[in-house]
This record gives structure tokens, sequence and C-alpha cells, in this order.
């Protein structure tokens, strides 16, 4: 299927070909040719709407000439706002995200991290969700680096909620939060090898025999992509 | 026996495949005579994971001085069974089997976070039916008293009073026969689901409801007169455990830790979801920080819980949301959601089958293909928060587009809460240890995921 026809398609990689992701065997339904592509990165313009806006002014406003580089790009999807912020700069910018009297994100709900291993230089992600109780407001703060050098500053000194949950990032992402007062394994047992959450680990699996058939690991089936 | 005898085939990593671990004592012996040398009585005591008063696999690590607690370390990850994982493995509406399981006390509110998350990145978000919010509300508030009835008959149990605990039990036992007459199961019912609930009320099921509003005023009174001001309960939990406002704050406590240290911060009532605003119900709070004030919200709020549950009935009832469909009417996302019980005890939709089996062949390719391979979520990310009975539970669901999340993440409140132990244990007494930990009401289901 050509989309030749169809203009405006942004053309971003091929995620996927066929219907099941079965590249050995020939698919019989039909959906061979199907070509799906990857989900473009999302990147908005001023205005964001609402109290974004204050958001983003009051955060350019404290940071001053420094704002140049700290957000690399925003986003407004779903109504909600991502600030994606160079990792360098990241205690920087949680510290104003803290202490502004316009900003006041008092409540950080934690550290969730995200791997997109497609993503050449920037495969890990972390993911902080901000709450403002003052201004009853949220914002979510994105950081990446890349899989070949997984560090990100820690940022317990600005929030010690993030104790345990960059912790649980680090077990299972391989994030190296630099500066945590203790960055051990919280949930996997000390000795465990690997970070269980990131796409190339695989999900468990026993190897089941049946009358002489295999029976593969739930990851490694014929599947709906 | 060689190896703790610090033999030479123990040092002899070579000689075997993989890491070989020695126990040679010299680590000991440093400790021993690290120990000898110190004229300080200090005792390291191990509690948990297996232990009748931490709720769970919940370990502790005591440092004492006497009777006091030093240091308090918190040890966690024995029930951690890899849930959001799995789930990246299966289709998003069973996804809502797996995110039930994770705090098994309160299991609506995780479906109820995960389901209003996808909606969210699937953009139904306002096409969910009224009446399926009006159940949602209902069965949330049904389960924060069952919630919050086995934290404090636990709670009570483990200060050694066993009557709180058979009655906090007897009363849960209510909810949980509700929850089996409405959806089939007593815990884990995967009820909600994406676009709306999986099941209409059962005939029959207002009544029951309203019979349990008729019992349960008077339940939670003899609870309070049971606790409220017995000398024996109140010694051990006042001015026990205390955390004020700034500590909740740097540690991200939420729920009644939060509002027992005086802030009045409810998602229901601050950022409103399923139509909260429209009912009227207050958020109560106390200011004494400690595990008595805990107590007393979580008493307060279950008779707050029975308001809304009684104004969710009245709707229910009324002639604009009765017979009205319970899961969103897109054919693309929503499951038939009109059941009976079948001839084999199951729950299933006669004229659903009707149709699919011997009226229309696309019907039935369609019911297959939605329920194997499911519906494909727009690509993004969400986060959508609730109020559950332990604090702010929080659903960070993101897509690629597929008919499987790429990634689920569970903020859940007992996991971060759990954070408090040191800051409320430290420099108290090793029997309040207990108190405070009971207190958080940690649920290692969702703690560990």
């Amino acid at each position: 299927m050509s989309s030749d026809n169809l203009p405006g398609i942004p053309q971003e990689p091929v995620a996927r070909r066929g219907m099941f992701g079965a590249a050995d065997a020939g698919d019989t339904s039909g959906y061979n040719r199907l070509v799906v592509r990857r989900a473009p990165k999302l990147s908005s313009a001023r205005p964001y709407g609402g109290y974004f806006d204050e958001v983003a002014d009051a955060l350019e406003r404290v940071a001053g000439d420094s704002f140049d580089g700290m957000v690399e790009r925003v986003v407004v999807d779903r109504g909600e706002l991502t600030l994606h912020v160079a990792r360098e700069r990241l205690p920087e910018v949680m510290s104003h995200l803290r202490d502004d009297p316009a900003l006041r994100f008092e409540l950080s709900l934690g550290v969730s991290g995200v791997h997109y291993p497609e993503e050449a230089g920037a495969e890990l992600h972390a993911v902080y969700h901000l709450c403002s109780i003052t201004f009853n407001r949220r914002v979510r703060v994105e950081v990446s680096c890349p899989d070949a050098d997984p560090h990100i500053p820690s940022t317990v000194s600005v929030y010690p909620t993030h104790d345990w949950h960059e912790r649980e990032t680090y077990d299972f992402f391989g994030i190296v939060f630099d500066g945590h007062p203790a960055l051990t394994r919280i949930e996997m047992p000390d000795d465990w090898d690997g970070h269980p959450q990131r796409k190339d680990y695989p999900l468990g699996g026993i190897p089941v025999e049946y009358r002489g058939a295999t029976i593969p690991a739930p990851d490694q089936r014929r599947s709906y992509a | 026996m060689t190896a703790i005898h610090g033999g030479e085939t123990a040092h002899d990593d070579t000689a075997t495949e993989g890491r070989v671990y020695n126990v040679n004592g010299e680590d000991w012996d440093d400790v021993v005579r690290g120990a000898a040398s110190s004229s300080e009585e200090r005792l390291v005591i191990n509690m948990g994971p297996q232990h009748p008063s931490t709720h769970g696999v919940l370990r502790l690590v005591l440092t004492l001085d006497g009777e006091n607690v030093t240091e308090a370390r918190t040890v966690i990850g024995y029930l951690h069974t890899g849930i959001e994982k799995n789930m990246e493995f299966r289709t998003w509406t069973q996804g809502v089997t797996f995110v039930t399981r994770m705090d098994y006390l309160s299991p609506i509110f995780n479906e109820a976070a995960y389901c209003m998350a996808v909606e969210n990145l699937l953009g139904i978000s306002d096409r969910v039916p009224q009446r399926a919010q009006v159940i949602r509300v209902m069965m949330m508030e049904l389960n924060r008293i069952s919630s919050h009835l086995v934290a404090i008959a636990t709670f009570g149990l483990e200060l050694g009073a066993t009557t709180p605990m058979l009655f906090g039990f007897r009363e849960r036992e209510l909810v949980l026969d509700l929850f089996e007459y409405i959806t089939g199961l007593r815990m884990n019912m995967a009820y909600v689901r994406p676009g709306g609930v999986s099941v209409d009320l059962p005939a029959g099921a207002v009544d029951k409801i309203g019979e349990f509003l008729k019992i349960m005023p008077g339940r939670i009174k003899e609870m309070r007169k049971l606790l409220d001001a017995n000398p024996a309960y109140t010694r051990r939990t006042k001015d026990v455990a205390y955390l004020d406002l700034t500590g909740c704050m740097a540690l991200g406590i939420t729920g009644p830790m939060l509002r027992a240290a005086g802030l009045p911060w409810d998602l229901r009532k601050s950022q409103p979801y399923s139509g909260y605003e429209t009912y009227d119900f207050e958020v109560p709070t106390e200011t004494s920080c400690d595990v008595y004030g805990r107590y007393l919200v979580r008493v307060a709020e279950m008779e707050e819980s029975l308001k809304i549950i009684s104004q969710c009935l009245d709707r229910l009832s009324g002639s604009e949301l009765k017979g009205k469909p319970v899961m969103i009417e897109d054919k693309k996302i929503g499951w038939p959601a009109q059941l009976a019980l079948g001839p084999d005890g199951l729950g299933n939709s006669p004229d659903h089958i009707a149709h699919i089996m011997s009226s229309s062949m696309e019907a039935l390719i369609h019911h297959f293909k939605l329920v194997t391979e499911g519906f494909r979520v727009p690509a993004g990310q969400a986060y959508v928060a609730v109020e559950s009975p332990r604090g702010e539970l929080g659903a960070h669901v993101v897509s690629d587009g597929g008919t499987r999340p790429y990634r689920v993440h569970f903020r859940d409140p007992s996991f971060t809460n759990l954070q408090a132990v040191p800051a409320t244990c430290e420099g108290g007494m090793v029997a309040d240890v207990i108190a405070a930990v009971a207190s958080i009401d940690p649920v290692m289901g969702g703690v560990d995921r």
C-alpha cells in the first residue's frame, strides 16, 4: 500500500510491517503489506492554552539568561503540559518549579521510567509528575538520556520523596541518578542481573514442552502488535 | 563446610561457573570487633518480612538503644510480581485484571485510575455514560469504606485489641457481599473497564445497598464508641508517629496522613473526576499529625462516603439514569455490558449472542477481533490520579498506538507513604513502630506491584 496519494502524512520510521509481526512464515491474513509508522514526535507552539502559558512564562522569567537550552521541547497533549528538559539542567528546573512563588509545585508524585529503544541517543526517559497545591495545577517534566550513558542528575535534594522512586527507576530501567544518597535496587533482589522493565528484557516464560512442541515465552508468541 | 572455614577451595573463583559467594568470616570478624570496641548498647533487630503486624511482607530493620528506636530502615520488594511488565503483553482491556490485583484492598480505585487514563488517551473521557460514572463513584466509595475498615481493624489487632478487628472485618464483609452481588467477585473484580463498567447493577442491588446504608451508620458509631475515647487506645495513639505538614510535603505523603496534618487536600474536591463535584460531602481533617488523628480522619471519611453512596443511589434509581447504558456506545471500544447470568454460571448477553451467532457474520468477526486483538489507542501519554483510601493513586499510561499498553506505571500511595517510616519511628519507642506503620496503612501488593 502506498501513501503517495495521502499528502501531509509525515514519513516517520516504519514501526511494523504486516499484522502480526511474524517475519518467519507467510502471513495468511492478507495484511502482510500493511505498513505502520511510528507516531511523530509532538512539539507544541505558543499559546499553550489554560494555565500552561503562565507556567512557561514564570519558568522563563525565573531562569532569566540561563533559560536557553533548559527546556528542549514543550508538548501540550490531551490537556497535559509536558516540559522536556535537558538532563544536566534538571535539578535547576526542579528547584525553580518548587520554589518560585509563581510556580510552587510543592508536591512531586515521583518518577516513572519509559524505555524507547528506537529513539537513538535518548532511549531512556525519566518522567516526573509535579502538582502545585497552591495553584491546583499539574505539570509533567520529562528527561531523557542515551542508553550508552544512562546518567541523570538526582533530584532527591529538591524532592526527598524521589528517594524510593529513583531507586525504583534505577532498578527497572538502569538509569543511574547521580547524587542519589543510596542508589540500590528496591524491588528486585540485590544480585539481580538486568533491568526488567526495559523493552529488551524478556517477559519470563517457563520452557514448557508438550508432545515435542515447545511453547515460546509470551513475548515470543505471534500476537497483534 | 570448607567455605565457612575459609578453605582454599572457596577462594578459587575460576573453578566454577558464575559468581561464587564466599563466607570466609572476614566481614563478621570486623562486625564482632567493631561491636566489642563500642561501649554503647546497640541492638539491631530484623522485623519481618514475615511478621503478623507489618501488614504483609514488609521488612523493618530497627536499631534499638534499649527500648528506643535510633534507626528504622524499610526493605520492600518481597511481593514484587511484575504487573507493570506483564501489562505490556496484554490488551488494554486485559490490563484491568492486572491492576485490580495491585492494591488488593482498594481494587476499584486501581481499575478506575487505569481506565480513566486509557479513556484520556482514547479521547473518550466525556463520552463515558453518566450511569457508569455514578456506579463508579458508588463502587469507589463502598471500596473506601471496606479499605478503611481493614485499616482500623488490623490496627486494633496490632495494638492487642481483638474487638475492633472482629467488628471491622464483620462490617467489611457487608461491603464484600455487595461487591459479590454486583460484580460476581468479592475482590479483584475487574469491574471498571475502559469506556464504562463491565456490567450493570443486577436487580435488587439498589435495595441491598439501601439496607447497607441503614446498618452502617450504627456500626460506625459502635466502632467510635469502642475506640474514640478509650484510654487504652488513645494512650497508644495520641502524639505517636508525629509527622507535620512540612514532612508530609517533602516526603510526598498524601491521603489520610496528609489530612491528619491539617491540609484538606482531597482530589475528589480539588481536581474532581467522575462527577465528584456534583456530590455533597466534606473533607475531614485533623491537626494533631499523629496516629490518633489519622484514625479520626479515616472514620470520618467512612461517614462521608456513606453520604456519597446514598446520593448515588438516588441518582441510579431516578428516572434520568434508570435503564441507561453503562458502557460507551462505541462498538469499536465497548464490550457488551448488559449481561445476564447464563446457564453456565457466567455472565452472558443473550441478545448479543443471538445477534453475533445467528444474524450477522460481520458482528461475529467484529466481536472476535475486539476481544482477542483489542482496540488501538492513539500514541501518547496520560497521567490520571484518583483519591484512593491511602492517598493519590496515579496511573501513568503510555501508548505507542498499538493494541497493548507501551508502559504503565502506578504511583501507588502506599509506596510513597512508606518512606515516612524513618521520620515517624526514629526516636520513639519500639512498641510505637507498630502503631506508626499501621497508621500509614500500607498494602504491600500496591507497594511492590
